[in-house]
């Protein structure tokens, strides 16, 4: 699936967007994934807190499934208007 | 309803002229523009906008669907743009059509509370002195989304 990064969560990590090969099965076991690849990741989702996830481009939470899921986003508050 | 995303400045006399143009069923039509702002002293070189192509377009044109099942509304309008403006470039408008003010301006408002808290946009502030904010988001703006 493709992991995309918004905002400061793309600044942190890195990158605006990546290839991801995982058996996960919940957003929560992505991020934990993650976490566990570098320090950058580690410290980008170290305040679940502070950042939102869209599966799909449908703003969810992180016990939310991602099975079968083509595209998962991690951003921070969104700041419109 | 005309939902547009788009990088370029808009028009918004022309834009506030046409939607309210041509309407005879239409007693109220309420505009919104929210414009950059500096944070004091002159020290905002310019206002950076984000967002998430492809989710902005579908969670604003599900913000005005809701609006339109909520409210009587005749028409809605929302331009909202995306890139680095400087202080006084208008960033959005949102306009609402109705029978009725109440609708008009209610419509209007809880167009402008949800694109603040979830449409996919983020602000970041571009100082002179070239250091750069991200712009954090407010709980009164979460706060606002329960009086719906």
């Amino acid at each position: 699936m493709d992991v995309l990064y918004f905002a400061w969560v793309r600044e942190r990590i890195g990158l605006p967007k990546e290839r991801v090969s995982t058996e996960a099965e919940t957003v929560a076991d992505l991020v934990a994934e993650l976490r566990a690849r570098e320090d950058r990741y580690d410290l980008a989702f170290s305040d679940l807190t502070a950042l939102r996830v869209a599966v799909d481009q449908e703003l969810t939470d992180f016990d939310a499934s991602i099975k079968g899921a083509r595209e998962v986003a991690f951003f921070p508050p969104m700041t419109g208007g | 309803m005309r939902i547009i995303v788009q990088e370029a400045p808009f028009d918004f006399g022309a834009e506030a002229e046409g939607f309210a143009s041509g309407r005879h069923d239409m007693g109220a039509i309420v505009t919104f523009t929210g414009v950059v702002r500096d944070f004091g002293n002159g020290t905002l070189d310019t206002m950076e906008i984000e967002h998430y192509p492809g989710m902005t377009q579908k969670a604003l044109d599900a913000i005005a669907d809701e609006a339109r099942t909520r409210w009587s509304l005749g028409d809605v309008l929302v331009i909202h743009r995306y890139g680095r403006m400087e202080p006084g470039e208008k960033i959005m408008m949102v306009a609402t059509a109705a029978p009725h003010r109440k609708d008009a301006f209610e419509a209007a408002e809880y167009l402008m509370d949800y694109l603040k808290s979830r449409a996919p946009f983020w602000k970041k502030e571009h100082a002179k002195t070239g250091e750069t904010n991200w712009v954090a988001a407010k709980d009164e703006d979460e706060d606002a989304l329960s009086r719906w």
